[in-house]
């Protein structure tokens, strides 16, 4: 099997999923001729053609308009907005249309689009390139909000993704775009949506992160192992509906949780993880849950940055402080 | 500064198409289509069947029976005469204000009386299957248009989107992103711009200084033309012209229908407000449908029985169709998570079950 960046694994499964399904097109920014200002989609224009990959007007509320319209005759569109921070156009057709078209027509139509965007800090990039706000899509209701952390998440939950009937916002973690590598087979399988994935089994802790979070979160695990720590990692994977089973089945069995997240803590989906665990683990609690979160400050530019993205050191910290607790 | 040496590199023209004047009396050749009497009364009977369901609505509003509602008082001949140069297999992207364009399509009375009376179930529309429900945010369904006819283009089949919003909706980004990209890629879709000067209490000279909204296509790439939006025979003769061209590959076109509110914004607006009464009382001498009547009876096509017949017969369903509506017994609560998506997450199974009053079915 072949070693890929998780960005070459999204370009493989944008590549397996037209290959299989000619409704799949793909639209946005620089997707055509340039391949993705990321390079997420080099290469589909010259396979596919350019009515299937489609430079689009330099116009982010166009593209996930064009989404919907498309999705409701039956395309499987995948848009990519080019940074997160310029996703905020489109909030009206997520909020308005993409996540409500099938429930206020009652099935009679229905919104098969992805919106894939890059996510986060740590790459040194200019203002409003490096926000984390996928909080703010998971509050909405008929929408999938999905952020791989390796890839071979990032190919078989962007599958998962595309096939999947309802709109799904795909969010790429920017950090590990290139720094994150592993085997993936290109056999067109998916991985499961709404599903959290334990990547370490552990006994004491359980650290959930999400994202590229979840890199710092892994050398934490092994940090704290040294000192006798055995943490338990879970990827959430799936924001939006995501797996309460996986997290309250590892916590009741630890005791203990810190989650691990890049984006500002207020209102954090951090904040939804541990209201879970206080609803319906209270009892299983040994100690305080810990958030271990960007600041409540605005995103700072590339020279603070790695201050504001959540350390390995300050999860060890926060992670020794929950297991001392007693 | 304008130095008059300077070569003119572009000239754009903007034309206005109109064939009867208010009294009905013929200002140019009709249209093919006008020879035939049986086309001019089908569109009189679904502009006459529009304003009574409308004024209907608005009185089970007032009632306490139906949720707010815009009634399109002035405006059918926009909303029926574009519907009515459709085709079935054709899409249409109605605003909020559409009734008439809806009811032509197929929509049922009772399914409009649902929607706007509270229940989602509405919008399952007996119309084509394909066509959007009512869009609420303003000028958010432009970009919908754009894709449904890219969808349409990619897949080589001769059908085109309609897209209708109001003048109020060209001030927004949505309508210029929309047609931007229809220029670009000569997407079959029709957008029309129904303009019927006020925007709630916002008058169209506080929403644009365009001389006209149809020349907001030319940017885009492709042509507008104005219609009187009064004029249902031109309404139609201009949809005709600017769907065939779409169909045929030609690429999208803008319709300015120029027309007038005569109505309310909604049923939860006064424009007594914000407008004089005076004005309002001058536009009703430019309505469509007395238009019309005078020039079917002017040729003899349409009399005093014939429109007590059609008041009648229209009363008679409408009536029918409020008795529907009244007894269509509201949904079960826990349906309100049957189409939230195809399929239910398993983390949403609890919130179902607790409106199910705690069993899971």
């Amino acid at each position: 099997m072949p070693e890929v960046t998780l960005v070459e694994a999204i370009n493989l499964a944008l590549a397996r999923a037209m290959e299989e399904d000619a409704n799949v097109v793909v639209l946005g920014e620089d997707v055509g001729v340039n391949g993705g200002v990321f390079r997420a989609t080099v290469g589909l224009q010259q396979r596919f053609g350019a009515e299937r990959v489609i430079d689009t007007p330099l116009a982010e509320l166009l593209i996930s308009g064009l989404c919907v319209g498309m999705a409701a005759q039956g395309l499987k569109p995948v848009g990519e907005i080019q940074f997160m921070g310029f996703i905020y156009p489109c909030i009206d057709q997520l909020v308005n249309h993409a996540s409500r078209l099938r429930n206020r027509t009652q099935g009679r139509l229905s919104c098969p689009m992805v919106l894939r965007t890059p996510h986060g800090g740590g790459i040194r990039a200019p203002e409003h390139h490096s926000e984390s706000t996928e909080a703010m899509l998971a509050h909405i209701p008929g929408l999938r909000v999905v952020m791989p952390s390796s890839p071979e998440r990032a190919y078989g939950l962007l599958l998962a993704a595309i096939r999947d009937p309802d709109p799904v916002v795909f969010l790429e973690p920017t950090r590990i775009y290139r720094a994150s590598k592993g085997q993936v087979e290109d056999n067109g399988e998916a991985l499961p949506l709404d599903v959290a994935f334990v990547l370490r089994q552990g006994r004491d802790v359980t650290l959930i992160s999400w994202g590229a979070a979840v890199k710092e979160t892994l050398a934490a695990a092994d940090e704290l192992a040294a000192e006798g720590i055995d943490a338990e990692v879970i990827d959430l994977a799936t924001l939006k509906p995501y797996d309460e089973e996986t997290v309250l089945a590892s916590v009741t069995r630890t005791g203990r949780c810190v989650i691990v997240h890049e984006a500002a803590r207020t209102g954090g989906f951090g904040a939804e993880i541990a209201a879970l665990l206080a609803e319906r683990g209270l009892t299983s609690l040994l100690a305080p849950i810990a958030r271990v979160t960007g600041y409540d400050t605005i995103m700072p530019l590339p020279r603070l940055e790695q201050r504001y993205i959540p350390s390995v050191a300050r999860i060890v910290a926060a992670t020794r402080k929950v297991c001392q607790f007693s | 500064m304008a130095d008059e040496e300077l070569p003119v590199i572009a000239r754009f023209e903007v034309r206005r198409r109109s064939y009867l004047a208010p009294d009905g009396t013929v200002l140019r050749p009709l249209p093919n289509f006008a020879s035939d009497s049986d086309i001019l009364i089908s569109l009189y009977r679904g502009m006459v069947l529009t304003r009574a369901f409308d004024l209907k609505a608005v009185s089970l509003q007032r009632t306490g029976r139906l949720g707010t509602y815009a009634v399109s008082l002035g405006q059918e001949a926009v909303s029926v005469g574009i519907a009515s140069a459709m085709r079935e297999e054709d899409v249409v992207l109605p605003s909020y204000r559409d009734n008439g364009t809806l009811l032509w399509r197929g929509t049922k009375m009772e399914e409009i009386l649902l929607f706007w009376g509270g229940d989602e179930r509405g919008n399952l529309s007996s119309g084509p299957a394909d066509d959007f429900p009512y869009c609420i945010p303003v000028a958010s369904q432009a970009p919908h248009a754009a894709g449904v006819a890219y969808a349409f283009k990619l897949r080589k089949e001769p059908r085109v989107a309609v897209c209708l919003f109001g003048d109020g909706a060209t001030s927004k980004g949505d309508v210029w992103e929309a047609m931007n990209f229809a220029g670009v890629h000569k997407l079959p879709v029709v957008f029309v711009a129904n303009n019927n000067q006020w925007a709630i209490s916002v008058p169209l000279q506080l929403q644009t200084a365009s001389q006209t909204l149809a020349q907001k296509a030319i940017a885009a790439g492709f042509s507008g033309e104005q219609v009187d939006g009064n004029d249902v025979v031109a309404v139609r003769a201009a949809a005709e012209d600017a769907i065939a061209q779409a169909r045929a590959g030609g690429g999208p076109r803008l319709i300015e229908a120029v027309t007038y509110r005569l109505s309310d914004h909604t049923t939860a607006d006064d424009a007594a407000r914000y407008r004089p009464p005076e004005e309002v009382q001058t536009r009703w001498k430019e309505e469509p449908i007395a238009r019309l009547r005078a020039y079917l009876v002017s040729q003899k096509a349409w009399g005093k029985s014939q429109e007590e017949e059609l008041a009648a017969d229209c009363q008679k369903q409408i009536e029918a169709a409020i008795e529907r509506y009244l007894a269509t017994a509201p949904r079960a609560p826990q349906t309100m998570f049957d189409h939230l998506y195809a399929e239910l997450p398993r983390a949403y199974a609890s919130q179902r079950a607790e409106l199910s009053g705690g069993s899971d079915a």
